[in-house]
């Protein structure tokens, strides 16, 4: 059976609605202070650090980033704590706020198929994502030219790119994720504590849990532990345990990008390090050949969740 | 149940079924509305009135049989419905953070309209819900007599072929409800279909043309109120005489259509007739030589119709309940 009409239809006049209520929220603006302060405190912490230990590293802007001063973390690292937690604001109530508001059967009785209502709520959450973020990463830029004093390079440009559209998928994953909760539960608390609650165990516990699980299923060989070295089976279940979190996967995405000196993620065999100058800077292509798979697996990781959340809102009684 | 043949129908349901699993929310339900017509779904909360609703808006799926609203199936082509029918739900609400013009705005978006013609029909439907004034003012002030009037607006803002009201007036004080009545009488007076479902039973009876009552899921009765209560009361009206003279009891009870005469005071009668019988009443008292103080009738009340019904129903054996 065909639908009729598109449906998209209705789907821009959504999409602009929300944004002009996320932007102009007071949730939007919490958020957005908590991200600012922290990562100017990160990028304070960068910045005297780089500065008296200067002109040793090609790519100053990148370290920028990823320098972190004790006891901050750096730059990148509280992104990918903090990103989860303005996703999770954007979308906890996306569609139970209008059940609860009572305006979901009057916007959905205007001729627009429930599509258009989805889609268009995530296409503005993941929208003001991105405004947020490029902000983010254009002050990051612009701190480093007035307190570094150096213009950054082309390549740098790119990989800072490269790693800015690692932040907005890895955002979507958290934004489709809220809204998949959002639509299951009918309470906005639930939906949100519901998201926090997978937040904190993927980015707190699951790092922990992880290395156990795997010395569960790979039980650690003594005669490694002799020599001091992990168990490769065990490291591997490990490793592949982590990939679970988003936070995980864009940690190594990230480190891939912003290091050109990572020359894998993970384990590597002895010959694969054959003929490698360690320490020498991989070209832009190679960094991004590596971050590749975590990068898939977050675009991926956005779309499943997004249809998950699509089929069950199709199938969704309107009433209250 | 008496079938009213209605040509071209404006919403023909058809052995319209919904069922939730093994419960059966609404059960082969037939009715016809035609154009113009205000038709009244009534029955307690839980009847299958909502639902009902909503299978006709395409907004919950079909599970048997079929609707058709203005020539159009809403399950196949819900938008070619939804752009002709206004629909007002039950205890509607609105974006608290927007005003009410902005509210109307986003809908009109919504339905396709462009923006001279939305801000045109937008202030247009506000006048005519009174809520010019306050157009630009937050919707959480509002009352909620405001916001059923902001959900009637928006059904102008559409220019509505059909308009649907679930519960338009509960929780409306009744200063409100004779407003908001009055504005459902300005639709139909422009030739706006009206579908609306309530249980407050005397509001459905002071404007609705027609009215079905629903049970668990199915229509017991349909029909005009007063046809409904000749069927079940066994008379539609009743009339009460004020008036002195001898023998009044024996000539009211003469009258041709008069069923019973109750005398409830010396000088005061009630007749209980298929018709109004005002006029015979009056020439009968007067024949007799009677002094004529006061002469009034009751409309048949829809509240006495309905708990007839279902007395009597209940009262009946298993078997004979289906036949109706």
């Amino acid at each position: 059976m065909r639908r009729e009409g598109s449906p998209f239809q209705g789907l821009g006049t959504v999409a602009l609605k929300e944004m002009a209520d996320h932007l102009s929220s007071a949730r939007m603006l919490v958020l957005e202070l908590l991200i600012v302060l922290t990562a100017l405190a990160a990028l304070y912490g960068a910045i005297d650090t780089l500065r008296q230990n200067t002109a040793e590293d090609p790519f100053l802007l990148l370290s920028l980033f990823t320098v972190a001063r004790e006891p901050l973390p750096s730059f990148a690292a509280i992104l990918g704590f903090l990103i989860p937690l303005m996703a999770i604001g954007l979308g906890f109530d996306a569609i139970n706020g209008e059940h609860n508001r009572r305006t979901l059967s009057r916007v959905l009785a205007q001729p627009i198929y429930r599509d258009a209502l989805l889609t268009g709520k995530f296409l503005a959450g993941l929208a003001t994502l991105t405004i947020n973020l490029t902000a983010l990463w254009l002050l990051v830029i612009g701190l480093g030219l007035i307190f570094l004093g150096i213009p950054p390079g082309g390549e740098e440009i790119a990989r800072s790119l490269a790693f800015l559209v690692m932040a907005i998928f890895y955002a979507g994953v958290w934004l489709a994720l809220a809204m998949l909760l959002s639509i299951v539960f009918r309470s906005a608390a639930t939906a949100a504590l519901t998201a926090l609650g997978i937040w904190l165990f993927l980015t707190v516990l699951w790092p922990m849990l992880a290395p156990a699980i795997a010395q569960v299923i790979a039980p650690p060989d003594p005669r490694y532990a002799a020599l001091g070295l992990e168990t490769p089976d065990t490291a591997l279940w490990a490793q592949a345990l982590q990939r679970i979190s988003p936070n995980h996967l864009f940690n190594e995405a990230m480190v891939a990008v912003l290091s050109p000196t990572t020359r894998a993620l993970g384990a590597v065999f002895l010959d694969q390090l054959r003929g490698a100058v360690l320490g020498a800077p991989l070209p832009f292509g190679e960094s991004l050949v590596i971050a590749w798979p975590q990068t898939v697996a977050l675009i991926a990781g956005t779309i499943v969740l997004f249809v998950a959340g699509y089929v069950v809102f199709q199938r969704q009684e309107v009433r209250a | 149940m008496n079938e009213v043949i209605v040509s071209d129908p404006v919403i023909a349901a058809r052995d319209l079924t919904k069922r939730y699993g093994s419960a059966t929310a609404v059960d082969h339900v037939n009715f016809a509305i035609s154009k113009g017509e205000v038709f009244g779904l009534l029955g307690p909360n839980g009847a299958g009135k909502t639902t009902t609703i909503l299978m006709m808006l395409g907004l919950t799926d079909i599970s048997d049989g079929t609707v058709r609203v203005l020539g159009h199936d809403p399950a196949r082509e819900p938008l070619q419905v939804k752009r002709r029918v206004g629909y007002l739900p039950d205890s509607v609400g609105f974006y608290d953070n927007m005003t009410a013009s902005e509210n109307l705005a986003y809908t009109a978006k919504l339905m396709g309209l462009s923006s001279p013609e939305r801000a045109r029909r937008i202030a247009a439907a506000l006048a005519r819900v009174r809520l010019l004034d306050v157009a630009h003012k937050r919707v959480a002030t509002f009352s909620r007599g405001m916001r059923q009037r902001l959900g009637l607006a928006e059904i102008l803002v559409k220019q509505a072929e059909v308009a649907i009201l679930d519960e338009p007036t509960s929780g409306l004080d009744p200063q409100a409800t004779v407003e908001f009545l009055q504005m459902i009488g300005e639709l139909k007076a422009e030739g706006v279909t009206v579908l609306l479902s309530s249980h407050l039973l005397d509001q459905v009876q002071r404007i609705c043309n027609r009215v079905a009552l629903f049970q668990s899921g199915r229509i017991v009765l349909m029909g005009a109120v007063g046809e409904l209560a000749r069927q079940v009361l066994g008379a539609g009206f009743v009339v009460e005489v004020e008036a002195e003279g001898s023998g009044l009891d024996r000539r009211l009870a003469a009258i041709p259509g008069v069923t019973q005469v109750e005398t409830i005071a010396a000088d005061r009668f009630r007749l209980t007739a298929d018709h109004d019988v005002r006029p015979d009443a009056a020439r009968a008292v007067v024949a007799a030589n009677g002094a004529l103080r006061r002469l009034s009738v009751d409309e048949p009340s829809l509240e006495a119709i309905y708990q007839r019904f279902f007395q009597t129903r209940s009262n009946e054996p298993q078997g004979v309940r289906n036949a109706a």
